[in-house]
């Protein structure tokens, strides 16, 4: 594959209040790649897919992506922030029908005509059985594949995943695990897939980069990370001597 | 009696009607900022609002009173948009002022009701920041019709303020309740008593519907 950087992360520090939970100095992500996040609960995460969403800004230091820099103090403008979506790890439903969740994101677009992209949307996730049930009351599996059909269905050039498979069962875990191969494949969008599942990332990454305590501490190809980690704490937490 | 009656009865919902206009109007959008926003000194206008909702209306009428008599701040300008007072126009400021604080305190309760990642997720989904406020008033939408009612009725039952700086004057300024102290003072209890089975019936309209949004709230 050869690389061409998406996402350029420079000195980036990112504090709540006075407490600094993630410091990058040089990250890249690459145009079209699987890149998977691994770490214990708390390394921050979660809080750096927020930040390659736009959501929120580093504290300090600048995300590079595609010209744009984006630091503290700044707002993406609305055709950047449109190209990134996210699979939240807690997803949040509108208390609508199935069908007018996934409809939503191309409504703000004012994409109203689309029942084909919904639909297929709703086919892929295996719900499409489901769309006029009221969203509220699915199941946590279902809840979070119908999250991510509604971010399929907006065919965003970078697919944010945190933890999109925790709540499923092993059936369904390999039918999200295929759709996003998938969509990788086909249509080259870039992933960047949180797991606490290193088994998962050996599936389906490229790259793999485990971060602990805000810190990157290994980031290498798929192979690599596996058979010849640089750092002792990527070989413990492989090993699963890491507690988390 | 009867085009009296019925011009009493219009007068009140035209007053009532209107303030609840302006109080939406100010209320939903200064609830929604209040639920969705932290910023300094929020605390201190949540404070305000509370007190603004439990404030005797009696004591608001005295404030425009003051505001809109001919030596009053307001008063004393002459402009032509405010009203003077003993006009409805008086009447629906007092009552504006009464309501609103309604409007948006339990606007303000409903968006905090919706969970506070929704408006991220939105956001993520491709919402500018416009569309997300919606989103998030969107599902609150029962409670926020439920603020409209309260609001509602807050003034239309109310009588302290409207008799201040309405006067009661027949024809003119004359509501359901003012009317029903007149008609009580008088004597006239038969009509006191249907005005005030008017009254009751409007209140009773409001509250079954506030009853009803908020029993479909707890079904969802
Ligand atoms: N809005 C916030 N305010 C204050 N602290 C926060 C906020 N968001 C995250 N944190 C803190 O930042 C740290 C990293 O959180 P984050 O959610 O990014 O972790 P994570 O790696 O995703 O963990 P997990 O695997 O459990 O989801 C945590 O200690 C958390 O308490
Ligand atoms: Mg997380």
């Amino acid at each position: 594959m050869k690389t061409e950087t998406l996402y350029s992360i420079k000195d980036l520090r990112k504090c709540y209040e006075e407490r600094c939970i993630l410091q990058l100095q040089h990250f890249e992500i690459f145009r079209g790649e699987i890149l998977a996040l691994v770490g214990p609960s708390g390394a921050g995460k979660s809080s750096l897919l927020r930040m390659l969403n736009f959501l929120e800004t580093p504290t300090e230091g600048t995300i590079e992506f595609e010209g744009f820099t984006y630091h503290s103090g700044l707002e993406a403008p609305l055709e950047i922030r449109r190209r990134v979506t996210t699979v939240f790890q807690r997803p949040v439903l509108l208390n609508r029908s199935v069908w007018d969740n996934v409809a939503f994101g191309l409504e703000l677009r004012g994409n109203r005509d689309a029942k084909g992209e919904i639909h297929s949307a709703l086919e892929k996730v295996g719900l499409a059985n489901l769309a006029r049930q009221r969203a509220r009351t699915l199941s946590g599996g279902e809840a979070q594949r119908v999250a991510l059909a509604r971010a399929l269905v907006l065919k965003p050039d970078i697919l944010l995943m945190d933890e999109p498979t925790a709540n499923l069962d092993p059936a369904n875990v390999t039918i999200i695990e295929q759709i996003a191969a998938d969509l990788n494949k086909s249509s080259g969008t870039t992933l960047v897939l949180v797991t606490h599942n290193i088994f998962q990332a050996k599936r389906l990454a490229h790259r793999i980069s485990f971060i602990l305590e805000g810190q990157l501490i290994e980031l290498g190809s798929n192979h690599d990370f596996f058979t010849s980690p640089k750092d002792l704490r990527t070989k413990a937490f492989i090993g699963g001597e890491m507690v988390y | 009696m009867l085009p009296a009656l019925t011009e009493i009865i219009l007068l009140s919902l035209q007053v009532s009607g209107i303030a609840l206009l302006f109080s939406t109007i100010i209320g939903i959008p200064l609830g929604a900022i209040m639920g969705l926003h932290r910023f300094k000194g929020r605390k201190l206008v949540i404070a305000l609002l509370y007190t603004g909702m439990g404030f005797p209306p009696v004591v608001v009428g005295l404030f425009v009173y003051i505001l809109l008599s001919r030596s009053g701040f307001l008063g004393s300008l002459n402009w032509s948009f405010i009203p003077s007072l003993f006009t409805p126009g008086a009447m629906i400021i007092a009552q504006t002022i009464i309501s609103f604080p309604l409007v948006a305190g339990f606007t303000m309760a409903a968006v905090m009701g919706v969970d506070p990642n929704l408006r991220q997720q939105v956001i993520s989904l491709g919402a500018t920041s416009r569309q997300a406020v919606w989103t998030v008033l969107m599902e609150a939408k029962v409670g926020v019709m439920v603020s409209i009612i309260a609001g509602f009725g807050g003034i239309i039952s109310e009588v302290g303020a409207v008799m201040l700086v309405g006067g009661n004057i027949e024809g003119k300024t004359r509501v359901l309740t003012t009317a029903i102290v007149l008609e009580t003072r008088k004597g006239n209890f038969d009509l006191a008593l249907a005005l005030g089975g008017v009254l009751l019936l409007l209140s009773f309209i409001a509250n079954v519907a506030m009853l009803r949004l908020q029993g479909k709230a707890f079904d969802e």
